[in-house]
């Protein structure tokens, strides 16, 4: 019996070289780079040395920009903040990350899950229910306090500069958390064992071993938390501004009100993007340090080192920053979201529905907002995992020569702060010829754009672990590449696109500093609701619309566990 | 016709010389081993004949058809080859029925028709009953059968394997070396074989290449490669062996081609003394300084013959025996 379907002995033709389809893959993907990426980077840069009036080359916006003390000011407020909320988050996540994942401690799994309830919290979310907690005289801590003590008024104030790094450390230490367990899983005990047995206690083999060992990690998390921090908009917004200070962002939103000045914006941003930039590569070059084995290797066999009475001790430290992180602002939002009005406490006369009603029914835009939200989040989550998935791919085959340029452009908007990628977006697609402004496509860009790192790392990660002898398997036995893709490689990959695309999705659902600068009438995302509504200080609809988005995230990160593991957001992909 | 024909194959990747002038030619239904240390090029030259890798010179033809050259190469999905891989490259997500008749359904293959080939390849490499298991169910030996199963079934023209048994355990890889020699008896197809360990080759092979730093160093069938080793490197590679300078010429002399006695031998001997010896079961391995020399030869002797370290004795060396090399 002969196999007579292939072409026979006698017809194999040698393909020539002249060419060869892929290269219009490869010039289509270069295409949709330069659009996402290096263009609007290109259109801030020029923007910046562009006259507003005549378009000629000056360096007047950038004097505009720091002609003003409190301009200059705003920019060393960012520093310090940056630093002394990355500097608090270190303090909530190490012991935490330590704890979680190398001792005893009870209820690991419980802190976990807690970490990852923190994680899922708008930023702009927490700030709300701080400011009914802490806001002077009204926040709930205050009347405790009052209540407690019978003093005057109370000592808490959110709106002052220790207020707002508080907020913003309580919602960013989970990526120092994530970076630190990381780094912390890879140290054997084994390495551990060797310095007991040296005569090192648990305390000094912590100090001298483990803690150096993740180090790196450790510092690389301060520098994404520090990062962050700096390009926070919304909680800049909703607490500096009242207590009358501004920093980068706050800044730059002025900048681009009425009327807008892009042109000063876009100089303005140069310092945050170039802080950006640097921190970035020093955090890159700190973690992929050769020499750090234990970042390197294999885990080996890990167990949990014994805390004895302290592992109680331990776990109420725990059980102190959640109640701080989670605990209590989802309490009091819950409470401002079903209260007549929030500040009449817990009474069952003060209870009511109406707030969901409203925001849901009633409310000219609430509820479009958050259609939009996950329609456009959706749209660019996908758009970016197919752009992640062909690039890791072409970069992994080495399909193209110069492959790893595509890879780099695609994890380059990485550091580009929201704020920032958005002034980029605005001068190059606002105006003519494509006069983006006010559709949705110019939020989908943005989205797709802002988040496509993500899902090109974790794109990357799963193409890297598929062996291409898979591939080759397929060929040899007469099938084609496009076969091999379709029923080997996507098979072996959905899981783990599932889980990239949610990893995109979920944050692009809430995405606010990006779109403050880009939502037009029509397009105005949850987000951006949810800061208008503070703005007017309707509480209780914002509490309501907000928990309705968290809501709406549970399901998304229920499929996400179970597609691909239980702690899939707290990843270092996921970052 | 020969069946397979590699022309002066060469190639580079930069400046680095992976595979230099290549020439080989396999007869249908042949069997042949390219043997050499890792970094020899070897797979390098199965993947030009899977039309993975274009050669940089020469061609390599198939039943007289050119199917590589450097100005283009068939691509691997229409060489009706097979290959098997050294990570087995079993798909994960397909069943062990999925994965032996994936290349059935690419070849179009009626349903019925492919069922009754996947079955009767499972009966022939003893996994039938494993016919409805994930890969990840099964272990390696057993993950191997399907790999040589689904590229057995459809009946390559040739069939490549790239050092298929170097992730199995030392028992498993002594079994299989002999099921793989049984289907080729079987199938009768013609195969190259890429491996780094000379009893498999010895064991599977009509014919053995050996290869060095790119090169052919030798190509001929397993005894002849014993017997007369052309170089150096082959002669220390295939076995062990002594390598002797005699008459300003180099010769290579096998430890068990050395006979060992306490009495002078009639035949042409030298006087020698123990200076080492290590028990190995199945022989005595002996290091044995002549008097007149400063290096010791190794010599195999049976385990009843004992010698003691120090012990004076007599080498009685065949001179036929001694293999001119390189």
């Amino acid at each position: 019996m002969t196999v007579s379907a292939l072409p026979t002995a006698a017809t194999p033709s040698v393909r020539s070289r002249g060419f060869d389809p892929t290269w219009l893959l490869w010039i289509a993907i270069i295409a949709v780079l330069l659009f996402l990426v290096v263009s609007p980077f290109l259109h801030l840069l020029v923007t910046s040395f562009k006259s507003e009036k005549t378009g000629a080359f000056t360096f007047a916006n950038y004097a505009a920009a720091y002609g003003r003390e409190r301009y200059v000011q705003a920019l060393i407020n960012s520093l310090e903040l940056g630093a002394c909320a990355a500097l608090l988050a270190g303090v909530f996540a190490i012991p935490l990350a330590w704890a979680v994942s190398r001792t005893d401690m009870p209820g690991r799994g419980l802190v976990r899950t807690l970490v990852l309830a923190t994680f899922v919290t708008p930023p702009y979310t927490g700030a709300v229910a701080w400011i009914l907690l802490a806001g002077p005289n009204a926040g709930w801590l205050n009347k405790l306090f009052v209540m407690l003590t019978g003093a005057e008024s109370g000592p808490f104030n959110i709106y002052s500069f220790p207020g707002l790094v508080l907020v913003i450390a309580l919602y960013s230490y989970p990526y120092i958390f994530i970076f630190t367990t990381a780094a912390l899983e890879l140290v054997s005990s084994e390495m551990e064992d060797a310095a007991n047995i040296l005569g090192a206690g648990t305390w000094r083999t912590m100090r001298r071993v483990t803690l150096p060992l993740a180090m790196p990690a450790i510092l690389g998390g301060l520098i994404i938390c520090f990062l962050e921090a700096i390009a926070l908009f919304a909680s800049p917004a909703m607490i500096a501004i009242p207590a009358r200070f501004n920093v980068v962002t706050t800044q730059l939103f002025q900048f681009f009100g009425n009327p807008v000045r892009v042109e000063v914006a876009a100089a303005y941003a140069m310092p945050l993007l170039v802080v950006t930039i640097s921190l970035v590569v020093v955090q890159r070059i700190m973690t992929r340090r050769k020499g750090f084995v234990a970042l390197t290797g294999k885990g080996g066999e890990r167990r949990p080192i014994a805390l004895g009475r302290g592992r109680w001790l331990m776990f109420g430290y725990a059980m102190l920053i959640a109640t701080l992180s989670v605990f209590l602002p989802y309490m009091f939002l819950l409470q401002a979201a079903f209260a007549k009005a929030w500040g009449r406490g817990f009474g069952l006369d003060n209870l009511t529905f109406k707030n969901f009603h409203f925001v849901l029914f009633e409310h000219a835009t609430a509820a479009t907002s958050v259609g939009h939200s996950f329609l456009y989040g959706g749209a660019s989550a996908t758009v970016a995992t197919i752009i992640a998935v062909g690039v890791a791919y072409i970069v992994n085959r080495r399909l193209i020569p110069f492959a790893d340029g595509l890879g780099f452009l695609c994890v380059a908007p990485f550091v580009i702060p929201g704020v920032v990628l958005a002034i980029g977006f605005y001068s190059a697609y606002a105006p003519p010829p494509l006069a983006l402004y006010g559709t949705a496509w110019l939020l989908i860009l943005a989205f797709t754009t802002r988040f496509l790192p993500i899902g090109y790392v974790n794109a990357n990660a799963a193409i890297r672990s598929l062996n291409p002898e898979m591939e080759e398997a397929v060929r040899v036995l007469g099938g084609s590449r496009m076969t091999a893709m379709r029923r080997v490689v996507a098979p072996l990959l959905k899981r783990s696109l599932l889980g990239a695309w949610l990893l995109m999705f979920i944050p692009a659902t809430r995405e606010l500093s990006s779109a403050i600068f880009l939502y037009g009438p029509t397009t105005k995302v949850v987000a951006v609701m949810i800061f208008d509504m503070s703005d007017e200080g309707n509480f209780e609809y914002l509490a309501a619309l907000a928990l309705i988005l968290q809501a709406l995230t549970l399901p998304m990160l229920w499929i996400g566990q179970r597609a691909i593991g239980r702690d899939f957001m707290l990843r270092r992909t996921a970052t | 016709m020969s069946k397979l024909v590699l022309k002066n194959v060469a190639r580079h990747y930069g400046n680095v010389e992976a595979v230099a002038d290549f020439s080989l030619e396999l007869k249908p239904g042949e069997f042949v081993s390219l043997l050499g240390p890792s970094g020899c090029g070897k797979t390098t030259t199965l993947r030009m004949i899977a039309g993975f890798v274009p050669p940089s010179e020469g061609t390599i033809e198939m039943d007289g058809q050119v199917i590589s050259s450097p100005s283009g190469v068939v691509p691997p999905e229409r060489r009706r080859m097979s290959m098997i891989f050294q990570s087995y490259a079993i798909w994960p997500n397909m069943t062990v029925g999925e994965n032996v008749g994936f290349g059935l359904q690419v070849r179009k293959l009626p349903k019925a028709e492919i069922e009754r080939r996947v079955d009767k390849i499972l009966d022939i490499v003893q996994m039938r009953a494993l016919r409805d298991r994930y890969p990840a169910e099964l272990s390696g030996g057993q993950q191997q059968r399907v790999a040589l199963a689904r590229a057995i079934v459809v009946e390559p023209e040739v069939l490549l394997l790239d050092e298929p048994l170097s992730n199995l355990d030392a028992n498993l890889r002594e079994e299989m070396r002999f099921e793989i020699r049984r289907l080729h008896d079987e199938f009768k197809i013609t195969t190259v074989y890429v491996t780094h360990d000379q009893g498999e080759a010895m064991v599977t092979s009509d014919r053995i290449v050996v290869m060095n730093k790119g090169r052919i160093e030798q190509i001929d069938p397993p005894q002849v490669l014993y017997a007369k080793p052309k170089s150096r490197f082959v002669a220390g590679f295939i076995g062990r062996t002594n390598i002797v300078q005699k008459d300003g010429g180099t010769y290579s002399l096998r430890p068990q081609s050395i006979g060992l006695s306490t009495s002078r031998p009639a035949g042409n001997a030298v006087e020698a003394e123990i200076v080492g010896r290590s028990y190995l079961g199945e022989y005595w391995d002996y290091q044995a300084k002549p008097l007149s020399e400063t290096k010791a030869l190794r010599v195999s002797a049976a385990p009843s013959a004992i010698f003691e370290v120090g012990q004076r004795v007599w080498l009685e060396i065949d001179p036929a025996a001694m293999v001119r090399v390189e």
